[in-house]
């Protein structure tokens, strides 16, 4: 299973690929939408986890471009807000959101939701 | 009466200004009442009540010269008749001296003829004709009493003193020797000798008193002659007995027709004229009471009187009334306009915390998302390696960080949550989680001042469509306002109830309560009971503003030393903003 992540924190990225990685998935980050859609033109992801706000290409956009890329693809958005408007717009579209900081626990459940 | 005086004062009467500063001058509408009210009743009142005045006193003189004039007049006529009475019948006695002789006077049925033919000449008034010789004996007489008079000396008589001294002769009204009053008319003849004799009449005084009540007079008015010594001549009702000296004093000599106000002895206001009768001894007195003259005056007066009062009522409470009105819609303007100044204040206070607090809260978000993350890896590698993975102490410090962020994290999101939107903004809310989310920024203060908190609002409530942030701010300022009202011990409870289309929040504290003066007024902008504890006096009347701008509706009931319950009905559709809602 190979997972996208995105977000401008490095230090977050990072370390939350890290921790996919210790549970046996395949996870790839990047801080910036221009090094994830690179990437993505090459290689086939299933999941991508993305942060709403981030410079330059946001996540919302990122999401569309990724999506024409690879229809298949599964989305988890990640917000600082958590407001109730991003939640129905996103969980009308049929994506799922998580509020940072985000819980390792609900991530998983999220993620093992799209592998099932 | 205290209470009926309460009702009755204006809004702005107990008003004073608290910002103080440049114009306060200008706000002091207890001031610019009194000074309204003092002008405007200045302006009005004295010119109507110095020109009443006037008038009053000019018609009060008015009247009273016209009293004396018409009483002058009536006196002057009647001198005129009394004189010429008493002339005409002098100069008849003075014909005859000269139209008979000694000798044919003497002869008694011709002088018998003549007083029957001056009876009937004259219309009465001569009562009797007696010739008297130069010694003073009568000579002759003719009249009704006969028997009495006959052969009388009269030379010892101040009369026939006074006749033979001038030649003519009017006396005094006298009782005589006949007992009836009467006067005596006598003249003189000289004859060519050196000689002379005189001829005199009695007159019954009944002719005069006949021709003075038959003057017409008002007031209780009289006319009367006196002497010059002030003997009464003729009869009268109020001022002493017949030829006794009369009550009132004897006017000063005059050749004209008097008229003036004088007193009596006992103080009582009379209005006397006289006039002296020339070539007699007489006074006529024309005297009539001023009070009874006075009298339709007076009555006009009292019309007048009560005229200028109701006027001068009338004119004030109209004045009071619309001045009242008018300063009191002024204030109210002026709350008005403070309270919109305060409101904008507020409102940009409170999207300044806003935006402050969910800035903190964002930037605050990330460090602890990576703190979060980090944790989370030593964790996750403290699990995976054997080594540290039965070290509780490690596994605990680690749990204790990540229940530390959790905690951040919570605080940051209700920050975020409760600063957002500061504009309106409909969406459908659940009622018990905002209210929920409210009390957790409150739940602290609770907690220390052991103030029990019990929200009894249903989970399947329904969902209100309504602005998130006016709500929020609604309850905060409720919650607040109860928390302010409590001690410890006291319990705050949260209830609901649906109604129709509505739903009815209760805010119920247990703490001091409203008195019933102040209830009316809490809503009202800069009413507070704690000014001193720090309020503003801003909180429940900017509540009001909210609850109503969201279409609501706010009540609040009170029982003193019991508690309050603010009862806020919400709609559960919003009327006409259908269009923002997502």
């Amino acid at each position: 299973m190979k997972i996208l992540l995105v977000d401008d924190e490095q230090e977050l990225v990072s370390t939350l690929a890290e921790r996919l990685e210790m549970r046996g998935f395949d996870a790839h980050w990047f801080t910036n939408g221009n090094a994830a859609l690179q990437y993505a033109q090459k290689e086939k992801c299933d999941l991508a986890v993305l942060d709403v706000k981030m410079p330059k290409i946001g996540g919302l956009e990122l999401q569309r471009q990724l999506a024409e890329m690879q229809p298949r693809m599964k989305f988890i958005f990640l917000t600082g807000h958590g407001s109730e408007e991003d939640y129905l717009a996103g969980t009308r579209k049929g994506h799922s959101y998580l509020i940072k900081p985000v819980d390792i626990g609900q991530l998983l459940a999220k993620i093992n939701e799209f592998l099932r | 009466m205290i209470s009926l005086l309460r009702k009755l004062r204006p809004q702005f009467w107990d008003h004073s200004e608290q910002a103080g500063g440049l114009f306060t001058h200008m706000f002091n509408f207890r001031q610019i009442w009194k000074l309204s009210i003092s002008l405007m009743s200045a302006v009005t009142l004295l010119p109507l009540i110095i020109i009443t005045l006037v008038d009053y006193n000019f018609t009060q003189r008015a009247i009273e010269s016209d009293i004396l004039m018409r009483t002058s007049r009536i006196t002057s006529n009647a001198k005129r008749s009394l004189s010429f009475f008493l002339t005409e019948r002098k100069y008849a006695l003075d014909f005859l001296v000269h139209d008979n002789s000694f000798d044919s006077l003497n002869d008694e049925e011709h002088l018998a003829d003549i007083l029957e033919n001056l009876q009937k000449g004259f219309g009465g008034g001569f009562e009797d004709l007696s010739v008297i010789d130069a010694d003073g004996r009568q000579r002759t007489y003719v009249g009704p009493y006969n028997y009495r008079l006959e052969g009388r000396d009269y030379s010892k008589q101040p009369w026939f003193e006074k006749v033979v001294e001038k030649g003519m002769y009017i006396s005094d009204v006298f009782m005589g020797f006949r007992e009836i009053p009467h006067l005596v008319i006598a003249v003189k003849y000289q004859m060519p000798d050196g000689s002379f004799y005189v001829l005199r009449s009695s007159v019954n005084t009944s002719r005069l008193n006949d021709m003075l009540s038959k003057l017409e007079m008002s007031g209780k008015g009289e006319a009367f002659i006196i002497n010059r010594q002030g003997i009464l001549q003729t009869p009268t009702r109020y001022y002493g007995n017949m030829l006794e000296k009369t009550s009132l004093k004897i006017p000063a000599f005059s050749e004209k027709t008097e008229a003036a106000e004088k007193k009596d002895s006992s103080g009582m206001p009379l209005i006397i004229s006289y006039a002296y009768i020339p070539d007699t001894p007489f006074i006529l007195m024309v005297v009539k009471q001023k009070e009874e003259l006075m009298k339709p005056w007076y009555q006009t007066r009292m019309e007048l009187i009560g005229f200028l009062v109701f006027s001068i009522t009338v004119i004030l409470m109209v004045i009071f009334h619309v001045t009242t009105y008018m300063v009191n819609n002024l204030y109210i303007a002026d709350q008005k306009r403070l309270m919109g100044l305060h409101e904008v204040e507020y409102a940009s206070k409170m999207a300044s915390i806003g935006r402050l607090a969910a800035g903190i809260a964002h930037e605050i978000n990330n460090p602890l998302a990576i703190i979060n993350e980090k944790a989370g890896l030593m964790k996750d590698l403290f699990t995976l390696k054997k080594e540290y993975a039965d070290d509780p102490r490690l596994n605990n410090i680690i749990d204790s960080i990540i229940s530390s962020v959790k905690r951040c994290a919570i605080i940051t999101k209700r920050l975020l949550a409760f600063a957002r939107h500061p504009d309106v903004h409909i969406q459908h809310i659940h009622i018990r989680e905002l209210i929920r989310e409210v009390l957790s920024f409150t739940g602290k203060e609770a907690e220390y001042r052991s103030i029990c908190v019990e929200l009894d609002i249903p989970e399947d409530v329904p969902r209100v469509e309504s602005d998130r942030s006016k709500l929020q701010q609604i309850f905060l300022n409720l919650i607040n306002n109860a928390f302010a009202a409590m001690d410890t011990e006291d319990c705050l409870r949260i209830s609901s109830e649906q109604k129709d289309d509505s739903i009815i929040v209760r805010v119920s504290d247990s703490g001091c309560g409203i008195p019933p003066g102040d209830l009316n007024r809490v809503f009202e902008p800069f009413f507070s009971t704690k000014t001193k504890k720090g309020g503003t006096g801003l909180g429940l009347p900017i509540t009001y503003n909210l609850v109503h701008e969201i279409g609501g509706n706010i009540e609040v009931q009170s029982t003193e030393g019991e508690g309050t319950t603010f009862s806020v009905t919400l709609p559960l559709t919003m009327k006409g903003k259908e269009e923002n809602s997502p």
